[in-house]
Parts: C-alpha cells; structure tokens; sequence
C-alpha cells in the first residue's frame, strides 16, 4: 500500500472514532519498498489540497524520511521549488510499505500489514 | 466500449469470479449518463482558479478486482481526468490480493499502449468502511453480498476449517446477504452519510429486486439533508430471479433541484 493511503485510513475500533488520536495510524518496524513512477507534478497538486499535512509530518518522521516544514506548501510554492516537489513523489507516490504495522494512538491496537496488505478485520472482543 | 480488465490469474475457489453483477457495474459507470454526472461533478472546480482535489474512488468488496481496476484504467474516458484516486476494501486477504494483482495487470496493459491510469493507493482488508477516514471518499462503489440467506457468515478469522471448507467460507461472504439478502448492505448504507466527501460524494451500489429496491430508495429518501437516489441502470428484464439494478446516491446541492 501506498504511504497516501494512510491519509485516508483511521483505527476501525468505534470508541476511537470521536478521539483526534486515532489518525493518523502510527507505522511501527515498516518494510518499504519503491515503486519507480514518472514524475507527475499534475497528480501532486491535486492531490496536496487534500493531504492532511500535519499527519503527513507524524507519518514521514516515523518512516525516516526528512523532516517537512510545518506548513503545507501553497501549489505555487510547490511548483517552483523542485526539491520539494521530489521530496513529497517519493513519499506520497513512490513509496509502499510492504510489511510492519499500523497502530492506533488512541487504543494502541496494532494493524499488520503483510504483503503490502493492512488487515483492519478486529478480534471478537473489538468489534 | 471500453475494455474489461483480465482477471485470469484471479483463483475463484475463493474469490468472486465476475459475473452479471460486476459487468452492470462497468457498464453503468462507463455508461454515457454516467460519464456525464461524474464529469460534470468533479471537473466543475477546474474552471475557476482552484483546481479540483484529486476524487478518491473507493470500492467495497473488490473481489478479483475486475470493477475497480476498469474504472482505475479508464478514468481519463469515465471522469475526464487521469488524477484519480483508487483504493479497494475487502473482508477477504485473498480477494485483496487479486484486486492488487488485476490492477497490476490492468496499469501496465494502459501503460504499453500508452494510456493513462489512475493512481491505485492500494487494498485494505476490512470490515465495509470502519477503516476508512470519515468525509474523504468520492466516489463508493458496492456489489453487495445481496442474496437473501438465513444466516449470515462471520466477518471473523475462521480456524480449524478444512482447505475446502475455508474457501467456501469465503465465498459466502462475497454472497450471502442475510435478511432480504440486505443485512450488510443496510450497515454500509447507514455509514455513507459520514463516509462520502459531504458534497462531492457519490454512491453506486448493486441491488437485486429481493432486496426490495423500492424500500431501499424510500429510506435512503428520508435522510433528507439534500440526499437524493436514483435507479441509474438494471438488467435481467426477462423474469430471472436475480433482477438488478444500480442505484446512485448522491448529496444535491441544498439550492439547486435534484438533476
């Protein structure tokens, strides 16, 4: 799975839903494995305006990727500055995670991810 | 008429294999109406100065991945724009895999006649949506397990099953429906209201005339706060048991009427 795709994913216990700490799940001991795409500075905008930055600097510190400013760039800003723009195609659209897990900041419940595959189906007890 | 995917390295011991079901699904999102809904819904923003966010297509149930993987492929032809966002959901690993697989498979057929796809995120194995963060998806595509059954299979890791026993297991969840073949389909209804991005989101969702489709559009009616459904294509007109059809469910906009 992508590492974008922790922009849209939170713990699938309910109690967690209402508490700010169940996103973004926290990657723990992650394989990761890159995909080699044609940058797409097109794709990259459009997607920025609905990436949650703040999540997205908790997800690329704890994947060990550099640090992000604090604040999302603007398209304009991204669009000149090439680094950046290199920066955010490996992380958001190079990058998968192949293996490790995903954990919840509220419930501390762990999500194995096998095969690239994250398994969100809860024990009895959970659900 | 746009091409199907190649599910032939899909194993359907314990997979849903495509059927009449997923092709009324590529057929309705790649009909010319819905060409023209979708387009007109998330391409409006490209005409002022801020360019509309890439839409994120999510399907439940992706089974062997032949829905999901046409509408990746064929994006520019459905939405008018490459930059989709695609991911898939289902309660089976292996039907996971497949879907991961097919979308493989399917990009990189685009790619060597060099044509566009979108941008798969990936599979998550899951129960319906409880995985998926509230108020992002913009479009959620659903075969439901729609045929009436007395019991409903568990969600939950089967153990001590023999090989054959397993697999038949999860086929069952990719088919029994419980209550009016509706019990899943009910809970997935209930969470769209939260689910779907709260006014570009849409819903295509697969219902069999057992399901009571006119029941099933009365309730979804009742939500009121500009929710609107409409039956956008059916087949099987000759009397088979499993008539069906595909509703839409949509957010109009509070001014304009429903269109």
């Amino acid at each position: 799975m992508k590492v974008l795709t922790l922009n849209f994913l939170t713990c699938a216990v309910k109690a967690c839903k209402s508490s700010t700490s169940s996103f973004p799940l926290h990657p723990k001991e992650c394989e990761l494995v890159s995909d080699s795409i044609v940058p797409n500075p097109a794709l990259l905008t459009n997607i920025l305006p609905r990436v949650d930055w703040s999540a997205l600097i908790t997800i690329s510190t704890e994947l060990g990727f550099p640090t992000l400013p604090p604040t999302a760039p603007t398209i304009e800003e991204l669009q000149s500055d090439e680094k950046m723009m290199a920066e955010l195609h490996t992380l958001l659209l190079e990058t998968q995670i192949s293996e490790g897990s995903l954990v919840c900041g509220n419930c501390g419940h762990e999500y194995k991810i096998k095969e690239g595959i994250a398994n969100f189906l809860l024990p009895n007890h959970l659900v | 008429m746009l091409p199907t995917p190649s599910t032939s390295h899909v194993s359907f011991d314990r997979v849903y294999e495509p059927a009449e079901d997923s092709y009324l699904l590529l057929d309705t999102l790649s009909s010319e109406s819905e060409k023209a809904f979708l387009q007109k819904r998330f391409n409006e923003a490209s005409e002022k100065s801020n360019a509309s966010p890439s839409p994120l297509v999510v399907e439940v149930g992706s089974g062997s991945g032949v829905v999901l993987s046409f509408v990746d492929a064929h994006c520019e032809a459905i939405f008018g724009r490459a930059d989709i966002l695609t991911a898939g959901v289902d309660v089976n690993l292996h039907a996971c895999k497949a879907t991961v697989k097919t979308v493989d498979v399917t990009e990189r057929d685009q790619r060597e006649f060099g044509k566009s796809h979108g941008f798969y995120l990936g599979n998550v194995a899951a129960d319906l949506l409880s995985a998926v963060k509230a108020g992002e998806v913009d479009v959620l595509i659903f075969n439901p397990p729609y045929v009436p059954t007395p019991d409903l299979p568990s969600t939950l890791p089967r153990e001590n099953l023999s090989a054959f026993d397993l697999d038949s297991h999860l086929l069952s969840l990719s088919y029994a429906g419980g209550a009016d073949g509706m019990e899943v389909t009910n809970r997935l209804l209930a969470s769209i209201p939260e689910i779907l991005h709260p006014t570009r989101g849409c819903a295509y969702v697969l219902l069999c005339a057992q399901n009571k489709p006119e029941t099933v559009k009365d309730e979804i009616r009742k939500w009121g706060n500009g929710w609107a459904v409409e039956a956008v294509s059916s087949s099987g007109k000759k009397g088979g048991w499993e008539k069906l059809q595909i509703v839409r469910i949509w957010r109009a906009s509070d001014a304009s009427p429903i269109d």
